[in-house]
């Protein structure tokens, strides 16, 4: 099972070693990252194995939610079937 | 890997634009509930609704979860309860009573199906439970009621019609300390669809399986912010804007639909295509007419404007799901809807503009407050007005109205939640009715029904 997981804000050092160290303690898998500034906002997405993960998907979600808050960037974790079933047929 | 921008685009539409899936409906037969002793049959009822809907809301909130989208309610529909009452005879409110007591056990939003199939003339049961609407919404909160009174093949049922214009006074009045909100969950139906996951006119029709999944979606705010990135655009352009929109807003539907389905074990039924509007600022269906470049929802071509709308919105979503059905369409409920709220109290938005309306697109006269002292003939013959539309276009039309008792025009009722709040609106011709709705029988199917 495969989740993306977006982080949106005001580029500056270290979101993506936080980000992926959030990833390592909960052993989920970074597959891609792609990074990118949209409408100059700084957009990092994230597509990451979570087949082997230590928690639960609700507690991830929570885990990422709370470090977005405390680097002052918003971070969502999602389902990948979502974002595949939107844009793929 | 999936396109950053194609990421964004999803994220933006859930976390600003109000995607959201509005329900899944868990449709349930009741047939084999029947029985001859009353309290016998209310005790099948509780059981099996408990029994199949157990896990429906804790299924739904972890698909909500899983997937980052909400899902706004949860609901069950049930076998016409009229259908019960034949069975059994007794009074039909101890069902009502039983359907409440099991929505209250599995928490879900609402429970549709105290209803009656009654296009063609009452069988036993239907009289009964008809007469009972009034007690049984006053004295239950998450029952639903609907009333089929016309079909394109059968015609109009004008005894039914008399009949739910006394029926929906009735209810006005025994819920007029809370606003009136019982006529908020009583509709009445011409063509009513078998499958239909949305409230208040959601039944479980006797030719589905024994128990089935659907699921209604929403996204009015997705599909204004869309349109908003193309002001000029011709209206092939807008056209296909909306499609491609619905396209991708139905996607949703089918992907929680089928994955709720799957994790209950239950087959899944229908993706219902349609714009439900809800009272959030953003989530408005008369939004998106005026983003087409309409200066307020209610002037002249505003019946074009939603033509167009309805038609991209089914052919954006027929493709993006296995099975399409229930009403699929824009729907356009007044006190549900923030554009429409605000069109109705500026007088821009009338009922005969909103009965034209709704020859081309979903449902009907729906969530509309009119004056407390209208005459039930009066309210019979908006029911038959709005019926006749639906005859003779083969589509589905209802009525939903709420008569403000004790309130004039001008003053507002509030529902809450989903349900939203309005205005009365002024019905523009107060000359009797009476005499047509008091004549009865049927009014003969058109021609349209003779295809075979």
């Amino acid at each position: 099972m495969r989740a993306i997981i977006s982080v949106i804000g005001t580029d500056r050092v270290g979101i993506l070693a936080s980000v992926s160290t959030a990833c390592a303690e909960a052993n989920v898998n970074i597959v891609d990252v792609t990074q990118s500034v949209l409408q100059n906002m700084f957009v990092m997405v994230m597509l990451v194995d979570i087949t082997d993960m230590s928690v639960d998907f609700p507690i991830l979600q929570q885990k990422m939610n709370a470090l977005g808050e405390k680097i002052g960037m918003v971070i969502h974790v999602m389902h990948e079937d979502i974002f595949q079933s939107m844009h793929r047929i | 890997m999936l396109n950053i921008q194609d990421i964004m685009e999803t994220i933006t539409m859930i976390q600003e634009e109000n995607l959201d899936i509005r329900t899944i409906t868990m449709g349930m037969s009741l047939l084999d509930c029947a029985d001859s002793d009353l309290s016998r049959s209310c005790d099948k009822i509780y059981e099996k609704i408990t029994r199949l809907a157990e896990k429906l809301v804790v299924t739904g909130e972890e698909i909500e979860r899983t997937y980052g989208i909400p899902i706004i309610h949860k609901r069950v529909a049930v076998t016409p309860i009229a259908m019960l009452a034949a069975a059994s005879g007794g009074d039909p409110v101890r069902y009502a009573r039983t359907l409440e007591r099991a929505s209250r056990t599995v928490g879900v939003n609402f429970i549709g199906g105290y209803s009656a199939l009654v296009h063609k003339g009452f069988s036993a049961g239907d009289l009964a439970l008809i007469r009972s609407i009034p007690e049984a919404l006053a004295e239950t909160e998450h029952i639903c009621s609907s009333v089929n009174v016309g079909s394109t093949k059968a015609g109009l049922n004008m005894d039914a019609v008399g009949m739910m214009g006394r029926i929906v006074r009735e209810t006005a009045e025994r819920t007029a300390g809370q606003d009136c909100i019982g006529c908020a969950k009583l509709v009445v139906f011409c063509n009513a669809p078998e499958d239909n996951p949305f409230m208040a006119g959601a039944f479980h029709g006797v030719g589905e399986p024994d128990c089935v999944l659907n699921v209604g979606v929403s996204g009015p705010g997705v599909v204004r912010a869309a349109l908003a990135k193309c002001p000029d655009g011709d209206l092939t352009e807008v056209a296909d804007i909306i499609k491609r929109t619905a396209f991708k807003i139905t996607r949703m539907g089918q992907l929680v639909g089928s994955e709720a389905s799957r994790r209950l074990g239950v087959p899944f039924g229908i993706v219902d295509l349609s714009l439900a509007p809800t009272p959030a600022v953003g989530d408005s269906v008369a939004h998106i007419l005026e983003e087409m470049g309409l200066e307020v929802c209610g002037t002249h071509g505003t019946t074009a404007a939603l033509a167009l709308l309805n038609d991209a919105v089914k052919k954006g979503g027929v493709m993006a799901s296995s099975h399409v059905g229930g009403l699929s369409g824009a729907f356009i409920p007044v006190t549900e809807d923030a554009g429409m709220i605000e069109a109705a109290r500026s007088g821009d938005l009338s009922i005969e503009k909103l009965e034209a309306m709704t020859a081309v697109c979903s449902v009907g006269l729906d969530m509309i407050v009119i004056p407390g002292d209208t005459p039930a003939e009066t309210i019979s013959a908006i029911i038959a007005d709005e019926a006749a539309i639906g005859m003779v276009n083969s589509k589905t039309t209802a009525v939903r109205v709420i008569p403000a008792i004790g309130h004039a025009e001008g003053e507002e009722l509030s529902f809450g939640g989903l349900l939203g709040s309005g205005p009365v609106m002024k019905l523009h011709n107060d000359r009797s009715s009476a005499r047509f709705i008091r004549r009865g029988g049927r009014i003969p199917a058109p021609m349209q029904s003779l295809k075979n």
